[in-house]
């Protein structure tokens, strides 16, 4: 397959008891108006749903929306499981209310990017189509 | 044409009687005496539809505010919403507030109290403590208001689905302690309606879920006459993306909605709406902000006259807590927060609101600190005691643009509202997802209006620096979990089997009857029942809801 030719699929999920679905709402339409595949999971998704999901649709990156603050939780989880169901070439990005110190944490773990308020969805566009293609290569893919 | 004079000797004397003027100089700073109140004859105009569309204050319909004397008398309630961690630690938070000069409690509860899971249920993990405090049962509520007197604060309570439970549990702490219910002042936010539409914590299905409110609007009145037994919210609908408009025309409705539910059950309208409250945003558009607080109580006050019959005029007063926008608050350069709230709390005020919570300026990036907390509230302080905009009441009423915005606004939003009358109220047009298209376009619209820079936000897509600013920050202790879930096992271990099973016993047969829950619910919290098994009781009996993923 010609790395031009395939469209990028991604899952957006709202992880956990937060129902603040706005952003990612708002991330998951324009990532679609961008000419990517869009999932959007909805409400109250556990990791094991998450990754499931993702595994299903074979999507090449999971975007995860957490503005309660437990969001080192959340990302461990999808990021263990991803793991463990020889999924870790999934790409794993997020946002949300998620304080400037976490987000070493978060690289750390494997979290490839955290857009927090103010983000521009053209700034999510880019990097996916930057960072997708590049993993894409990487597998031999394209 | 009833005359300033007139309204001076009867409406704002009266309300005097009732709290006289501030012990303040109500007087500029060149010492300027303003009057309480200006009106068309104070520059010599004629307005002829004054009294039908402004009207004075104290007086149907309400525009230029609910009380006769408002500001002048009493300012509104400074109420900060707070909570977070465990009950000891919002305890502390809470005692610190009124010390430094607040005037009223109001209690922000975690994710898992929010849809009915004790702290130690699975779903939990976490989130306990994160985005409020954690109060899984009557324990924890005891040690949350230890050491407040609750005759003498109003508590004002942020919870929904489970609202029934935790008003319970409040009230059970009062009667320990041996408080008169009938005393006892405060707000339960119980507006399901807009959980469907915006926020999303809703546990069981519509219909359920508004018996579950009218349960309180038929027991409140009786039990707890001065608790307002729920705050109908346009906050979160307007967080969630909508515009000012919308955000009023979809809260009113909501609030007709539970007025023709409790109609429906038999009730008498002048019993319960007298303790319907209400909940606004407060966005950086300044005076379609101010429009739309006046613009609500004239609709709520003719609507309520009008359609509803009411006749007691505590009936027609929309009384209204309102709230800085969160969602206007940025990441970058956070400090330019505080000066976003000042702007939007000093619209708020000039609306006429009976209540306000200031935001933090750092709560783009976590909870409040203790500090950013103390900037939001002493924000408050400086619009009350130094701007000189308590002087006189509705200080911008004859502002052309001020009163055409709001004329505008009520008619825009009462095309809304009967749009929603024609699909059937707004529990058809949840079912419909129509609420859910029309914020996702609104909030999409949005989004790219600001991306293409044709709206501004300062430090965001204008005006942005390269080195970003660091503030500190609110951190949750990670031992909350633990703490909570070694309380739940000892309250467990330590309350009466017995009566914890007949308790809940006595809440399914009321669920599954059809009988008012609140009885039960007292009786539970007093047996030690834990939220969730409250909860499980209804979700057992109502089954739970599940919304369509829309995009």
């Amino acid at each position: 397959m010609q790395g031009v030719d395939r469209r990028i699929r991604v899952l957006i999920a709202k992880p956990g008891l937060d129902g603040h679905d706005r952003g990612a709402k708002v991330v998951a339409r324009a990532l679609r108006d961008a000419g990517m595949e869009v999932i959007y999971t909805g409400l109250r998704q556990t990791p094991e749903m998450i990754v499931s999901a993702a595994i299903q649709e074979d999507v090449d990156a999971i975007g995860l929306s957490i503005l309660s603050g437990a969001h080192m939780h959340y990302f461990r989880e999808v990021k263990r499981l991803l793991d463990e169901q020889g999924a870790s070439d999934i790409l794993l990005f997020g946002g949300g209310i998620i304080p400037d110190e976490d987000v070493p944490k978060l690289k750390a773990l494997g979290v490839a990017a955290v857009f927090g308020p103010g983000t521009s969805t053209q700034e999510i566009v880019d990097f996916l189509k930057r960072a997708v293609p590049e993993r894409w290569k990487a597998q031999g893919l394209a | 044409m009833r005359r300033k004079h007139d309204w001076l000797r009867e409406t704002y004397r009266k309300s005097l009687e009732k709290i006289p003027e501030r012990p303040v100089a109500h007087r500029t700073l060149s010492n300027i005496a303003p009057d309480p109140l200006y009106t068309p004859e104070d520059i010599g105009v004629l307005d002829p539809e004054y009294e039908e569309k402004r009207g004075f204050p104290g007086e149907f319909p309400y525009t230029r505010g609910v009380y006769g004397s408002m500001y002048r008398s009493k300012l509104w309630t400074m109420r900060m919403f707070a909570g977070f961690g465990t009950a000891e630690q919002t305890n502390e938070r809470f005692k610190k507030l009124l010390k430094a000069g607040q005037t009223g409690l109001s209690v922000a509860f975690d994710l898992p109290t929010l849809m009915g899971y004790d702290s130690d249920h699975p779903l939990s993990k976490g989130e306990v403590g994160k985005c409020g405090v954690a109060v899984s049962s009557l324990a924890d509520m005891e040690i949350l208001f230890e050491g407040i007197n609750l005759e003498e604060v109003t508590t004002s309570m942020t919870i929904n689905s489970p609202a029934n439970a935790i008003w319970a549990m409040y009230l059970a702490v009062a009667k320990k302690r041996g408080y008169d219910w009938k005393k006892l002042g405060g707000t339960i936010q119980n507006d399901i309606l807009k959980e469907f539409i915006a926020q999303k914590e809703f546990i069981f299905p519509p219909e359920p879920s508004v018996k579950l409110v009218i349960d309180t609007f038929e027991w409140g009145p009786k039990n707890v006459p001065k608790w307002n037994f729920i705050s109908v919210s346009g906050y979160h609908i307007r967080e969630a993306g909508s515009t000012a408009v919308q955000e009023l025309a979809w809260t009113l409705a909501d609030g007709f909605e539970y007025v023709e539910a409790a109609l429906k059950r038999g009730l008498d309208v002048d019993e319960f709406a007298p303790r319907i409250s209400f909940f606004f945003d407060v966005h950086n558009d300044f005076f379609e902000e101010i429009a739309k607080f006046r613009a609500a109580r004239r609709i709520w006050a003719k609507e309520m006259r009008y359609r509803y019959k009411a006749k007691n005029p505590q009936s027609w007063m929309l009384r209204t807590h309102a709230q800085t926008a969160g969602v206007s608050l940025t990441a970058q350069q956070p400090l330019n927060n505080i000066a976003r709230v000042a702007i939007q709390a000093l619209a708020a005020v000039l609306g006429g609101t009976n209540s306000l919570h200031t935001d933090a300026y750092d709560e783009a990036l976590a909870l409040p600190t203790e500090e950013s907390a103390t900037i939001a509230l002493r924000t408050q302080q400086i619009i009350a005691y130094e701007t000189g905009v308590t002087h006189t009441i509705d200080p911008l009423a004859g502002s052309y643009y001020v009163e055409w915005l709001t004329d505008e606004m009520e008619r825009q939003a009462m095309e809304i509202i009967e749009e929603i009358r024609r699909m059937g109220g707004v529990v058809r047009a949840i079912e419909e997802g129509y609420f859910l298209r029309e914020l996702a376009e609104a909030s999409y619209r949005y989004q790219q209006e600001v991306e293409r820079k044709e709206r501004i936000i300062v430090g965001v897509n204008a005006f942005t620096d390269e080195i970003p600013l660091k503030v500190p920050i609110q951190l949750v202790d990670p031992e909350v979990e633990r703490v909570q879930a070694e309380r739940l096992a000892r309250v467990r271990r330590e309350r009466d089997p017995k009566r914890v099973e007949e308790a809940l016993q006595g809440l399914r047969r009321a669920a599954v009857e059809g009988q008012n829950t609140m009885p039960h619910f007292v009786e539970c919290a007093l047996a030690y029942c834990t939220l969730g098994e409250m909860m499980d009781v209804l979700r057992e009996v109502y089954g739970t809801y599940q919304e369509p993923a829309y995009v």
